[in-house]
């Protein structure tokens, strides 16, 4: 008999495991009438300064600026002039464009790795919008539209893709793990999670030089459940660093629901309770909600009052990578069934109900986006592809792993060079 | 010249660091009032204030990632792990974003910073407290280790470390913090005041990293050491009679081959010595090499003292650590024919 055996212990009631599902999977038809969608304006606006204990009733609620006329209401509401709100829409548009076509020139066969943010182009962009142009982010792989926010060359995140003659990381990144330190963009990780509390060891650094930089963590929902997320919070917390700590919850890691994160039992948000700090819980499609939110965080973190745990709740509208085909876990048709609607729509909708947008102007941008996107492919692209790299320069593999060449290493790249490329 | 143990020439070394460089600061768990479990950084948050030294929590991964962090802003960290057996949390952030940073990012971002340990055992520690994790660094690109056997050493290696562009895992070892250590753990222990290493000059200076100290010259056998066991093996050929020449190596990676080949070129005989486990321990790497560079120089198989494959155990910690006797059967061995 083992120890295994039930039987030895029948009096005493089974114990069960729980293992969270979706409520949804292939062939269902996913309805969401039962997911509590709080209206626009509704959620009550804090000062920047108070106790983080007062913020803790919104960790459960949803800030909403956008309504369902799609005008702007409610204290949240950021009151943003016509011509920022075009310069996010366009923004959005362009992150769109782009994760399109390089999504495509992945199965062309150009790259070998492509991740879209389709239905989250808003976070990154409006966040970007919100924080001032010398903040640092620590993103992971799905907040493109911060570089393209902040005008990087959509060429250079080409080059990267491609690894090819102009990619500043040397071909040695897979494709989208961007970095650069003059856009305020930290080197992406593959590792989820380290960057959260890297972040707020940025803002520390900040902290104990008297800056008045601020710091933005990103994480996603399922990398919450790394240890690195409960780091980043203690620290955080422990030092009142100045730091966002943005968690975008889009429901899907891989084929994983969130509620194999947790989500099954308290929001994201929930989590700024147990470390007291503030906590924030925003629409993550509606752009002007996660602006204010952004925007507030950022007022309460530069004038010492501490970090904001702010938890975007959005939806992963296609697969998690090109790796990746969703229709093995989840119903196709839950993007479009998703209650929170297009990031994209509905900034869109709302310009054209203030009546500072219409149809034409769209159809003109849009097709300056594409054209800009498909003229920095064109750029790109005499710089060479995926499967054209890793011939040349071999010698380079060798740089950069210290400062200086230690002799093993120039002894191997020596082997490495007569060996040539298998 | 004063007179220090390690743990007097370490804390020295911080403190000339600090006050040349403003861009240095000091963490980890218990390090800032009370100075730290070892009093390594003893004194140094009253002279350099709270913002540049101060306690962290019990959370390892959490200290190498905030001065992963705070090297990306621009500061150099010099972070404590409180024991070498503790710094497994913080492994994927030392492997993955520390080491990596330089090369994944074409030399954008940097790490430039010292995380210090202390290592080894021989202090009845038990599991937790005693292990040499060395080859789990050694073994990573990126990274830089070093482990120094003396007080002049420390404090010249700290100090070269935190000048260095590079992350440096900085391993001390413990049991000889106050006094080098001969293996005989039944003896009382001699302090550092009677060694002549002990003498620490005032101010900066430093000692290379990448470069070995021959500490003793000799014909019969090369030995190959560092940390406590450069002491220990130095008492053993003392024991035994024989012109050993020993080799601290001070840094592991990158590692001064050249002083290694050229010793084990002139006596034809290698014994290498640790306190780790053998299986896959830096110890495999060192007789890769010698025998790579010396193969038609040897005149006996290179031989091992190392710790033994098992978890450190507490009771038997003098039947574990590689001591007198291990060394006087494999100097046997390896002198033999």
């Amino acid at each position: 008999m083992s120890d295994k055996d039930p039987s030895l212990r029948r009096n005493a009631p089974q114990l069960q495991l729980h293992v969270p599902e979706p409520p949804f999977r292939p062939g269902d038809t996913p309805d969401f009438s039962s997911l509590k969608i709080p209206a626009a304006g509704e959620a009550p606006r804090p000062d920047t300064g108070v106790p983080a204990s007062e913020t803790h009733a919104l960790t459960t609620a949803l800030v909403r600026v956008l309504g369902d006329d799609d005008k702007s209401v409610g204290a949240w509401d950021p009151k943003l002039d016509p011509e920022t709100l075009r310069k996010m829409l366009r923004d959005m548009v362009t992150v769109r464009i782009f994760d399109d076509r390089m999504y495509r020139a992945q199965r062309q066969g150009k790259t070998s790795f492509y991740m879209k943010c389709t239905g989250e182009e808003a976070i990154a962009i409006a966040a970007a919008a919100a924080l001032d142009r010398e903040d640092m982010h620590f993103p992971t792989y799905r907040q493109q539209g911060l570089l393209i926010a902040r005008g990087y060359p959509l060429t250079e995140m080409m080059n990267q893709i491609y690894s090819n003659k102009g990619d500043k990381l040397r071909g040695r990144q897979l494709p989208i793990m961007y970095s650069d330190k003059a856009h305020g963009f930290f080197s992406i990780s593959g590792n989820l999670g380290t960057q959260f509390p890297q972040a707020v060891g940025w803002a520390m650094g900040a902290a104990i030089k008297g800056d008045s930089r601020i710091a933005m963590g990103w994480i996603g929902d399922g990398a919450t459940a790394e240890g690195d997320f409960h780091s980043a919070m203690t620290f955080a917390a422990v030092y009142n660093a100045p730091v966002i700590l943005a968690t975008v919850n889009n429901q899907w890691a891989i084929s994983s629901f969130s509620g194999i994160a947790g989500a099954e039992r308290a929001t994201f948000a929930q989590r700024a309770v147990g470390y007291g700090i503030a906590g924030l819980r925003v629409d993550g499609n509606d752009a002007l909600a996660i602006y204010a939110a952004v925007k507030w965080a950022a007022e309460r973190a530069r004038s010492n009052k501490g970090p904001t745990l702010i938890e975007f709740f959005t939806y992963r509208a296609e697969g998690h990578s090109t790796s990746d085909d969703p229709s093995g876990y989840r119903p196709t048709n839950e993007a479009k069934l998703w209650p929170l609607g297009d990031p994209i729509e509905r900034l869109r909708a709302h310009l054209l109900a203030i009546g500072e947008w219409d149809e034409e102007r769209h159809a003109t941008m849009t097709a300056e986006c594409d054209a800009q996107v498909r003229a920095a492919q064109k750029e790109s692209e005499k710089l060479g592809i995926l499967p054209q790299q890793g011939k040349d320069n071999i010698e380079s593999m060798f740089d950069d792993v210290y400062a200086d060449v230690p002799w093993h290493l120039a002894q191997q790249r020596e082997e490495a060079v007569s060996e040539g490329r298998g | 010249m004063p007179t220090m143990n390690m743990i007097q020439a370490l804390n020295d070394a911080h403190k000339v660091m600090m006050r040349a460089d403003e861009d240095i600061v000091v963490f980890g768990e218990d390090i800032g009032y009370f100075g730290g479990v070892f009093r390594v950084t003893e004194g140094l948050q009253k002279e350099f204030g709270k913002t540049r030294t101060f306690d962290a929590p019990i959370s390892e991964g959490g200290i190498v990632a905030t001065a992963v962090g705070m090297a990306a802003y621009g500061l150099k960290p010099v972070i404590e792990i409180q024991f070498a057996d503790y710094i497994y949390p913080g492994y994927d952030q030392i492997v993955s974003e520390v080491a990596k940073m330089r090369y994944r990012t074409a030399g954008e971002w940097t790490m430039p910073m010292v995380i210090r340990t202390p290592y080894g055992g021989g202090i009845f520690g038990g599991q937790t407290h005693s292990q040499s994790p060395e080859s789990l660094f050694t073994h990573i690109a990126g990274l830089k280790v070093v482990i120094p056997s003396t007080p002049y050493d420390a404090k010249g290696l700290l100090i070269a470390a935190i000048e260095d562009a590079d992350p440096v895992i900085f391993f001390e070892p413990k049991r000889i913090y106050n006094g080098p250590f001969d293996g005989h753990h039944d003896k009382p222990v001699k302090p550092w005041s009677k060694h002549p290493a002990s003498d620490v000059p005032e101010g900066h200076y430093t000692v290379p990293i990448g470069k070995a100290a021959v500490v003793r010259e000799g014909n019969d056998l090369t030995i190959l050491a560092y940390g406590t066991m450069v002491h220990v093996a130095l008492a053993s050929v003392e024991e035994q009679g024989l012109d050993a020449e020993l080799i601290d190596l001070r840094t592991l990676v990158p590692l001064d081959l050249d002083t290694i080949e050229r010793s084990v070129k002139k006596t034809g005989r290698c014994l290498v010595v640790h306190e780790a486990p053998r299986t896959s321990g830096f110890g495999g790497e060192l007789v890769a090499l010698v025998q790579e560079r010396c193969f038609y120089h040897l005149e006996a198989p290179v031989e091992r003292v190392t710790g033994w494959d098992t978890p450190y155990p507490h009771a038997y910690e003098w039947a574990y650590f590689p001591g007198p006797k291990r060394m006087k059967r494999a100097l046997e061995k390896v002198m033999a024919d």
